[in-house]
């Protein structure tokens, strides 16, 4: 720790004044990264490479530390936000890190995005004991406090969320004859794998698994092949073009299956109206996050406070593309990690207050829906409502179903 | 002449050992994190050598050498993860392979010329990555996610740090390949490369088996790339078909034709460049934007654009070609 001499002359003043209480006082603790006047965060996320329409995140965080630092930073110290493309590139994630960690110093990672790309630096993280928090992927292996401390996730992971909707299905279609359409890549597995669990002995439901590759121009044939196995339940685990070809698809070759479709692809304006929303009415996904097309929360403190933020942090951006939610959500829990770290910015620290949370109301989660970690669960979000889209947009309906604990 | 710059190569060779042994006088300076951007140049400037061999010296076309990376890369990882093989001799094993592969394809290649040739390349960089993805090989390659590694550990209970020891390793791999590159080109073998270059037609005449050259040109240029992706698989400690995209195989050619065609400096500067901007061109991007106060929200790639053009206008012949003009135009002046 570098400590300029005004800075001690300072403190040892103002200690001495106090000195009559020093109860009152906390001990400052810090890490590399922190300091009186400052914290380090650090980033990266694909600003360019095929997956940069995801860079919309990276944006949305940068601007909202802007707004922290606007108004006097967390506890005094303002943030430092240092975020780097990686390009989606896993090769090039592991020296910006690197870069970030031992050049920079940042106090910790946040957010970074892609599930190969934290895979690739997931033990470099936990062998130099920095924390990698709140990752961008939904991939259920970073919950794993024993084998990797130092690293937490965010969203609900596909793998409980594949649980849920193999649970709707069992309890509500009746016969059901399954068809699954899924991207053959770790996120579509762990759906896949998640989808089984759920089914448990009545997995003989799956009548037909057909996969695609993320490059595939079109997935008619899988859909076609979906169709004449005769299924009746269509499970849809596709990233958003791929999503909406196969709704599209579906509806051309007259197949009215009930249709449930991951959350990755539940947005309205990249999903649901390029594939017709004639032919998107009754698709059932899970939600944890309020959409921003949705009327129903324009009342609502949280989604009015985040219209205003985006107006003037982020004036010009789509307020549609749920990216932008997704970010301020997450930032906003990074954020009070650091106001709960109090004057301990140590590593250690920041970790143990990031697996502290108790039905902590985040901004524009879902009613209901709230963060929930300890020292054995590192998964935040648990829960998910699930929702039909009708109209416009999506619907919810029934009970917040939750994995909490499990 | 010839006896003054290798000195200059012998120079530099010491310095480049001696400079990292400096690391407890400057550990500002000479950091670990350096080191390991010097050791991803190092990677860089091999397979730009490789991919030189075959463009800048035997006049074939390859928009596809990330695809000898990815298969090196692969080679070697999986022999650490599966059978414990030690890093350093997954090297040679994956020279080999990428030899036979590269081999095996300069054969069809030897019916495509030019433009042909470069797009039945570039195809194979698009492959790569998916056959690595594909069912039956996922047991092997992991699939999409990869396979994670471990660093090479120092041996023998040397005072270096891990990041130390791989410079070093990344170094003497460099030094032997540039120096049998070095003597192969100025053998009656390389003059046979060459000449097939320059003139084909003549060179058949006068008895060279242009097949056989050419083909076996493409494959010590696939192993020459190869062992790059094998170092880099050991330095990254982690591979995926995410990281040998279509981008690295141009990011190669950048190299090339930035550093200088048909030139062993210039592999070296292209390696060099191409990590370097690579690196600061979102530096640069973002100076111009915060320091300079200009209202441009140029994205990296703009910048490394602009670099590009600018380099390749004012250096037509690529760096070392434009400094060794500069030099000639000096020496001229006096």
């Amino acid at each position: 720790m570098k400590t300029s001499r005004r800075g001690f002359v300072g403190g040892a003043s103002a200690l001495a004044l106090f000195s009559g209480s020093t109860a009152a006082f906390a001990q400052k603790k810090y890490s590399d990264g922190a300091t009186d006047a400052e914290i380090k965060i650090g980033h990266t996320g694909p600003y360019s490479g095929p997956a940069s329409s995801y860079g919309q995140i990276g944006k949305t965080l940068e601007a909202y530390w802007k707004s922290v630092n606007e108004a006097g930073g967390v506890k005094g110290r303002k943030i430092k936000f240092i975020t780097l493309d990686d390009g989606y590139n896993p090769a090039k994630i592991v020296e910006l890190t690197r870069q970030l960690v031992e050049q920079e110093k940042v106090l910790c990672l946040f957010n970074t995005l892609g599930t190969a790309n934290n895979t690739a630096i997931h033990r470099y993280m936990n062998q130099k004991k920095v924390p990698q928090l709140y990752v961008a992927t939904g991939a259920s292996k970073w919950g794993k406090p024993k084998e990797y401390p130092w690293t937490m996730g965010f969203q609900p992971d596909y793998h409980t969320e594949g649980v849920v909707y193999a649970k709707h299905i069992l309890a509500n279609v009746k016969d059901a004859k399954i068809g699954v359409l899924m991207q053959n890549d770790d996120y579509g597995k762990d759906y896949w794998e998640g989808f089984k669990e759920g089914l448990g002995k009545e997995a003989g439901k799956v009548v037909k698994h057909v996969t695609f590759e993320v490059t595939d121009p079109t997935v008619d044939s899988q859909v076609i092949q979906l169709k004449d196995s005769g299924a009746n339940v269509f499970f849809n685990i596709a990233t958003p073009k791929a999503a909406a070809q196969a709704i599209r698809k579906a509806a051309d070759i007259g197949w009215k299956p009930v249709q449930y479709l991951n959350n990755v692809s539940a947005s309205v304006g990249s999903v649901m109206k390029p594939a017709g929303l004639e032919n998107s009415q009754g698709i059932i996904t899970a939600q944890y996050l309020k959409d921003p097309t949705d009327k129903q929360w324009e009342n609502t403190d949280d989604f009015k406070a985040w219209v205003a933020w985006m107006d003037k942090w982020m004036p010009g951006s789509n307020k549609a593309d749920a990216n932008h939610v997704f970010g301020y959500a997450v930032a906003s829990l990074m954020h009070e990690t650091l106001k709960k770290c109090g004057d301990e910015l140590t590593r250690e620290n920041v970790m143990r207050q990031a697996a502290n949370f108790q039905k902590y109301k985040l901004p524009l989660l879902l009613p209901g829906i709230t963060i929930n970690t300890s020292p054995t669960d590192f998964y935040p979000i648990q829960s998910v409502q699930l929702a039909r889209f009708k109209g416009e947009s999506w619907d919810l309906f029934g009970d917040v179903m939750s994995a909490e604990g499990s | 002449m010839a006896s003054t710059s290798k000195k200059w190569v012998l120079g530099i060779v010491v310095l480049a050992f001696v400079v990292p042994l400096l690391k407890p006088i400057f550990p500002d300076a000479i950091s670990d994190y350096r080191l390991f951007l010097v050791s991803t140049m190092i990677i860089a400037s091999i397979a730009v050598l490789g991919l030189n061999l075959l463009t800048g010296f035997n006049g074939q076309f390859s928009l596809g050498h990330g695809a000898f990376y990815a298969v090196g890369a692969y080679t070697a990882a999986v022999l650490m993860d599966q059978l414990n093989v030690p890093y350093w001799a997954t090297i040679p094993a994956a020279a080999i392979v990428c030899f036979i592969v590269g081999y095996l394809f300069g054969l069809p290649a030897l019916k495509l010329e030019g433009h042909y040739l470069a797009l039945a390349t570039f195809a194979l960089a698009l492959a790569v990555p998916q056959i690595l993805k594909y069912k039956w090989l996922e047991g092997l390659t992991g699939g999409v996610q990869g396979i994670v590694l471990m660093k090479p550990e120092v041996p023998f209970g040397l005072p270096l740090t891990e990041d130390q020891w791989l410079y070093y390793f990344c170094l003497v791999v460099m030094v032997i390949l540039f120096w049998a590159a070095a003597n192969m080109l100025n053998s009656r073998s390389g003059r046979a490369m060459m000449a097939i270059r320059d003139q084909y037609m003549a060179a058949d005449t006068m008895g060279i088996d242009t097949a056989l050259y050419k083909t076996v040109t493409f494959g010590i240029s696939a192993a020459y790339t190869g062992i790059a992706g094998a170092l880099s698989a050991s330095a990254i400690a982690f591979v995926a078909p995410d990281s040998f995209n279509i981008f690295l195989s141009i990011k190669f050619l950048i190299g090339l034709v930035v550093g200088g065609i048909g030139s062993l400096t210039g592999s070296v500067i292209g390696g060099i460049f191409y990590v370097l901007v690579d690196n600061s061109a979102q530096a640069l991007s973002q100076f111009v934007k915060n320091d300079l106060g200009l209202p441009f929200d140029l994205s990296a790639y703009t910048v490394f654009g602009v670099l590009l053009i600018a380099i390749i206008y004012l250096m037509p012949m690529g760096i070392a070609g434009g400094l060794f003009m500069a030099w000639r135009k000096i020496r001229g002046a006096r």
